[in-house]
């Protein structure tokens, strides 16, 4: 059996649907975090994945990836600082609380 | 004649209130009625040489060769220019009315800045808080009335028309700080603008049609041959009067445009002439210092209704159902205000009462003026009845304001008795009073006496109308003579000094005027005032049998007064009784006061003003308000969309992605 | 540029808002505002004496002082001025009020910023009414517009901030209108679009805008315009804004900016379009008859004192576009004439308001009276404006009104005699019945306020005017009692302005 595209495809659809599902429906910001991670790992598997299938002699979808990677960590740690400061002030890490910046 | 003198009468006044007006807060009481007082005096002479000049100098400018009486213009300055024709200007128009009026206008004038020297002090010699700003409105009043006598057009007419208008405003409200004289001053000021409407309304109509505002064009247009005495050009005169004729034949509501203009010029003079149904404001205005009252609200700007209609009298000759409204509303005036007067209790109502009914006299002395008819007699005879009058009832008043300022009531209920201790008021009294009830010799007789010749000459009726009034006017003026100086006199409380008679100030005027009722009877006044100029035998139309009549009708008039006033007897009382709704509406002065509180109070306030605030701040500020609601209703029910929490936009995404993904699909398919 | 002499009634206000900007204390911001207004009555004067003097050596320009510099080519819009009668009787208007009201906002707090935007304010007045080219002269109307919401908004008083958002919001949405048709007018304004221009002059001289357009864009610039000069039903802003508006700012907003709405019309819908003006004037004439009476008798009843003062300003203003739009040279030098009598008592009156106000804490008419005994010198000020008002011969008011009337009287009947039917007739007679009902509302206000005994006792410990506040009131007497005494020099400076060019299009006299 040959292993396809598709075979690397189908998991990350789903992991990313996960993600989406996660992300709309958890109150809770740490996990939308995570769901976005997620997402973001998805999206990073797929261009490995064309980037190993199409163009294999060429390097960009991996360097993407790694610079994905990268970038998301740094967002991770201010995402994180940013949620446990609204924690620290209002005790709180549901968004639907979260709408005193809003008028 | 050099226009020098004339400036100096108009603008001697004006600065007199203007230096009194603005700094007579800082000078001393006494220097600035002295002040005031000389001002007028100077004027009173300049005005005198004046009247003098025209009527004995002979001089071309003002008779011509017939004889005749001319107008003359001594100087004319454009003020407002419209357009080219329709121009207003400042002018010294002089001709025998006007020339009357200036004698009429300085001689009161003066005597009442005199009278006042002394009437705007208590007994302890203190002067009136606003002494000064009485002279200075005074001054005011002086320079407007000579204006308007003088005007050379009858926008000039108009404007110092509203000037004295402002100046009895400010002179009926001199007690400021009364109510009754607040709303007394408010009420004469809107009662004349309402009737000022209608005058400048008729201005212009008249001014449309005959395009000028100039007194010598307009009066010139209805007679032939009058351009000569009116010193117009005859082409002038000519192209006026195929105006006029053409316009008289447009009708508007059944009656003819100069009909219409005609009536409502005459409207504004029935607001300062306080004719019926605009009279309410005179009785009022009693509430002015006495000396005012006697100014301006019994000698001079009451009769400026007469004396626009009798300038404007060629005019009103043309349209003749014009001059019958003038004859009604004078007849019908002067016997109503006759009829109030019997009943008023406040010795100044009774005289402003009379004072309406006299007017209303020369009104109708107008009214049936007929050039036929004894070359107009009605016209000189109103003339005449307004310069006797003018002394008679100023001096009336200015007896009035003696007894006020030595009683300290305005009701003859707190006076009687007062003969022994006032003489000379009592007795310059009773010379006002004999020559108002029309008793040979003093000046009424004779002034009356023409009037009621012209009227018979006009109809029987009207004659009949007429010496009944003179009758009545009889009995109220002696009924409020023995009210006054006969009766029991009140015990003086202790402490209290009896009244007594007034300074040298008031009193001199008293006897001056009194002195003048006494002879103007005998100044031939035909030979000065006539409608067309020409000068005429006084005595030819003289009625004996007139006369005699009118003589016993006041005479029987004062007999009836004295049995029924002479003594406190219970006469009046059993009359009172024998008709008691007649005496009540008397009394009441027919309610017209109320009718007038319910119009404007209810009707205009309530029904008109209120419902118009209403709306604006409800309709139509509320429909400006809702738009902005609107918006923001708008605004709210968009809003949710963005709620801020992520998750939603994210569905929102979603959507809107599958959605586009679908259509794209469909597309491709 | 700086050769026209026109220019620097702009850069004068300019230079005191640099002033302004580097002053340290209040006396210092007193001393610029009061040098700079006294250097615009001083040019207005100055030229009013040039225009004078050209136009008595027989120059017949319709404008004098012209000048145009490009400011954005390919739009065509220049800054172009240029002054007639009109509009330097506007000019010495507008610097008159401007000297008062600085003396009126004396001891106004937080002074600094009040007369940065108050200059603000004035440098658009002024420059609106020098501006001769469409575009600029409505950049310059908003901005002496917007500077209301903040004058309003910080030193107000009351529902401050309902009134300034209601003020401000209603005239932008009057300047919507304008906008769309002083577009409108552009790209109408000549036969060849290669040559469109935004200067009236040139506008008027081709005369290219057809009638179709006309019926559309007179409507648009003479609401847009209209709802500045209070014209029923768009007048709801006037009470409210008035009444919460500081004295000087009421001042010059009822004085001058007002006038901005009565000029606008003149200048551009009835200069620009006089066929639509003509036709459509019933339209107008109705709604501007409405508000001389309408406002007059909402005057008759209101407590406060600004409001009756608004309603009578609605009246008054009314009459001013009532007359413009009889078409007629009388009527329309009236309409001018009681533009500048309206700005000046009007002023006279928002100033003793304020002056009231300041010492008894209350307009209420019924919490005041006998005000007369305590202080006279205001009362007497008060008793004159309230004379003007009322058309008094010897003050502005009546001079004014009269012109009015005759103007529109003569018109009416013309009309109605021509067979073109008796609404001006009707409208004027409605008209002139105003100035009954107006002395009502001033009488009543007199006797409530003034006379009568001393309604509360604690108002006995009050001052009368300071130096600066008879200063104020001062200098506007006498431009009332001016216009009133010698109207034939106003009625000739503002009447020439009027043969040349309008009425040939119109065939009209």
């Amino acid at each position: 059996m040959e292993i396809t595209a598709i075979y690397y495809l189908i998991p990350s659809l789903i992991m990313f649907c996960c993600g989406v599902y996660g992300f709309i429906t958890r109150r809770n910001m740490i996990a939308m975090l995570v769901s976005l991670e997620l997402m973001l790992n998805a999206v990073d598997v797929n261009f490995v994945v064309f980037n190993r299938f199409l163009f294999p002699e060429q390097m960009e979808g991996m360097f993407f990836t790694l610079f994905a990677i990268a970038i998301a960590a740094a967002e991770t740690a201010v995402a994180i600082a940013i949620i446990i400061n609204i924690f620290r002030s209002t005790r709180n890490v549901d968004v639907r609380g979260l709408n005193e910046m809003k008028f | 004649m050099d226009s020098t003198l004339p400036l100096l009468i108009l603008t001697i006044p004006l600065f007199m209130f203007l230096f009194l007006g603005l700094l007579g807060g800082k000078m001393s009481h006494k220097l600035a009625g002295t002040l005031g007082t000389l001002g007028m005096g100077t004027v009173l002479v300049l005005a005198y040489t004046t009247a003098f000049t025209y009527f004995f100098s002979g001089s071309s400018e003002f008779v011509n060769a017939a004889g005749e009486r001319l107008q003359a213009v001594i100087f004319n300055q454009t003020w407002l220019a419209f357009t080219d024709k329709l121009v207003i200007k400042l002018g010294f128009l002089l001709d025998p009315i006007s020339a009357m009026m200036l004698v009429v206008i300085t001689t009161i004038s003066f005597m009442v800045h005199l009278y006042s020297l002394g009437y705007m002090r208590d007994h302890h010699g203190v002067y009136e808080r606003g002494f000064q700003r009485f002279y200075a409105f005074l001054s005011l009043f002086s320079f407007s009335m000579l204006g308007l006598v003088v005007a050379t057009n009858i926008f000039q007419m108009y404007i110092f028309w509203e000037l004295v208008g402002a100046s009895s405003y400010l002179l009926i409200g001199f007690y400021y700080t009364k109510p009754s004289a607040v709303s007394a001053s408010k009420k004469a000021f809107i009662v004349t603008r309402f009737a000022d409407l209608g005058f400048l309304i008729g201005i212009l109509i008249l001014s449309y049609y005959t395009g000028t505002f100039d007194f010598t064009a307009l009066t010139s247009i209805p007679v032939d041959g009058m351009a000569d005495v009116y010193q117009v050009s005859e082409q002038t005169a000519l192209n006026v009067k195929g105006i006029f004729d053409s316009a008289a034949a447009s009708t508007f509501m059944g009656a003819s445009v100069m009909t219409w203009a005609l009536v409502l010029i005459f409207m504004g003079g029935m607001g300062k002439s306080a004719m019926m149904p605009l009279h309410i404001w005179l009785p009022d205005a009693m509430e002015g210092p006495t000396p005012v009252s006697a100014l301006i609200h019994a000698a001079t700007m009451v009769v400026a209704g007469v004396y626009l209609v009798a300038r404007l009298f060629p005019l009103y000759l043309m349209e003749e159902s014009a001059l019958e409204i003038v004859t009604v509303v004078g007849a019908i005036t002067a016997f109503y205000a006759a009829m109030v007067a019997c009943t008023q209790i406040d010795i100044k109502r009774v005289l402003a009462f009379s004072t309406i009914s006299q007017i209303a006299f020369m009104m109708v002395s107008l009214g049936v003026a007929r050039p036929d008819f004894h070359e107009g007699l009605g016209y000189m005879a109103s003339m005449f009845h307004l310069f006797t009058h003018a002394m008679f009832k100023a001096l009336l008043f200015l007896g009035a304001g003696a007894l006020i300022h030595a009683i300290g009531s305005n009701d003859y209920t707190a006076m009687h008795g007062l003969r022994k201790h006032m003489p000379i008021t009592h007795w310059t009294f009773l010379i006002g009073c004999l020559a108002i009830a029309g008793i040979i010799p003093f000046s009424g007789f004779f002034s009356k006496d023409e009037i009621l010749s012209s009227c018979l000459g006009y109809s029987w009726v009207a004659y009949l109308w007429m010496s009944m009034v003179a009758g009545l006017t009889a009995f109220y003026m002696f009924r409020l003579y023995y009210l006054i100086f006969w009766w029991k006199e009140h015990k003086t409380p202790e402490g209290h000094h009896a009244p007594h008679d007034q300074p040298w100030t008031m009193s001199l005027p008293l006897i001056i005027l009194a002195a003048i009722s006494c002879v103007a009877g005998f100044i031939p006044f035909g030979k000065f005032v006539t409608w067309k100029g020409e000068s005429y035998d006084f005595m030819a139309h003289f009625d004996w049998s007139v006369a005699s009549v009118s003589l016993a009708v006041a005479i029987i008039a004062i007999a009836l007064a004295t049995v029924m006033y002479r003594k406190e007897n219970s006469l009046p009382e059993k009359f009172k009784n024998a008709l008691p709704n007649l005496w009540r509406w008397c009394h009441h002065r027919f309610y017209w006061d109320e009718l007038y509180q319910f119009i404007t109070h209810k009707i205009i306030f309530n029904c008109v003003s209120r419902p118009i605030a209403w709306f604006d701040r409800h309709i139509i500020d509320g429909t400006m308000d809702s738009f902005a609601t609107m918006t923001n209703k708008a605004s709210e029910f968009i809003r949710p969309l963005q709620s801020g929490q992520i998750q939603y936009y994210v569905w929102i995404y979603l959507i809107g992605a599958l959605l586009l993904g679908g259509v794209t699909l469909i597309c491709l398919l | 540029m700086f050769s026209n002499i026109l220019i620097y009634f702009v850069v004068i206000p300019l230079l005191m808002l640099g002033g302004l900007a580097l002053c340290r204390n209040i006396k210092q911001i007193r001393a610029v505002a009061v040098v700079g207004s006294l250097a615009l009555i001083g040019l207005s004067t100055y030229v009013l004496l040039e225009y004078l003097a050209i136009r008595a050596a027989g120059n017949e320009e319709p404008m004098l002082f012209t000048g145009s510099w490009t400011w954005f080519a390919p739009l065509h819009i220049n800054l172009a001025v240029g002054v007639d009668g009109i509009s330097i009787a506007m000019l010495l208007l507008s610097s008159i009020i401007v000297f008062a009201g600085s003396f009126a906002s004396w001891q106004i707090p937080q002074p600094k910023a009040f007369f940065l935007w108050l200059i603000l304010l004035s440098t658009g007045v002024f420059g609106f009414f020098i501006s001769i080219d469409l575009f600029t002269m409505f950049m310059f109307y908003e901005v002496a517009l917007i500077p209301m919401y903040l004058l309003i908004g910080v030193w107000g008083s009351g529902r401050k901030n309902y009134s300034a958002m209601k003020l401000t919001l209603m005239l932008m949405g009057g300047s919507a209108f304008l906008m769309l048709g002083l577009i409108g007018i552009y790209y109408h304004s000549s036969t060849d679009s290669s040559s469109l221009t935004w200067n009236i002059l040139d506008i008027a001289r081709n005369a290219s805008i057809d009638k179709g357009w006309q019926y559309f864009l007179f409507p648009m610039t003479f609401v847009g315009f209209g709802v500045l000069g209070a014209m029923f039903p768009f007048h709801t802003w006037s009470p409210d804004g008035h009444a919460s508006a500081p004295t000087a700012v009421s001042m010059l907003h009822a004085g001058v900016l007002m006038k901005l709405g009565g000029y606008g019309c003149f200048r551009v819908a009835i200069y620009l379009m006089p066929q639509a003006a003509n036709d459509l004037a019933w339209i107008f004439l109705i709604l501007t008859g409405i508000s001389v009476v309408y406002g007059a008798f909402s005057a008759c009843v209101q407590t406060d004192l600004k409001y009756i003062n608004s309603y009578s300003s609605v009246s008054h203003c009314g009459l001013v576009l009532f007359a413009i739009l009889m078409l007629n040279t009388t009527a329309m030098t009236g309409a001018i004439m009681q533009m500048l009598s309206h700005g000046l008592m009007t002023a006279l009156f928002f100033a003793l308001i304020g002056m009231i106000y300041g010492r008894t804490h209350t307009r209420d008419i019924r919490e005041m009276g006998g005000m007369m005994q305590i202080m006279p010198y205001l009362s007497v000020c008060y008793v004159i404006a309230g004379m003007a008002s009322l058309g008094l011969p010897g003050l502005s008011g009546f001079v004014a009104e009269m012109t009015i009337f005759v103007g529109s009287f003569q018109q009416g009947m013309t009309d109605y005699l021509a067979g073109h039917g008796s609404l001006r007739l009707v409208f004027t007679i409605i008209a002139c019945c105003s100035i009954v009902i107006t002395a009502v509302y001033i009488l009543r206000v007199v006797g409530k306020l003034l006379f009568g005994p001393v309604h509360n006792e604690h108002h006995r410990e009050l001052t009368d005017a300071t130096w600066w506040e008879r200063l104020s009131t001062a200098t506007l007497i006498v431009c009332v009692a001016a216009i009133g005494c010698f109207p034939n020099f106003f009625n000739n400076l503002i009447n020439f302005t009027f043969s040349p060019e309008i009425f040939k299009v119109l065939g009209l006299n």
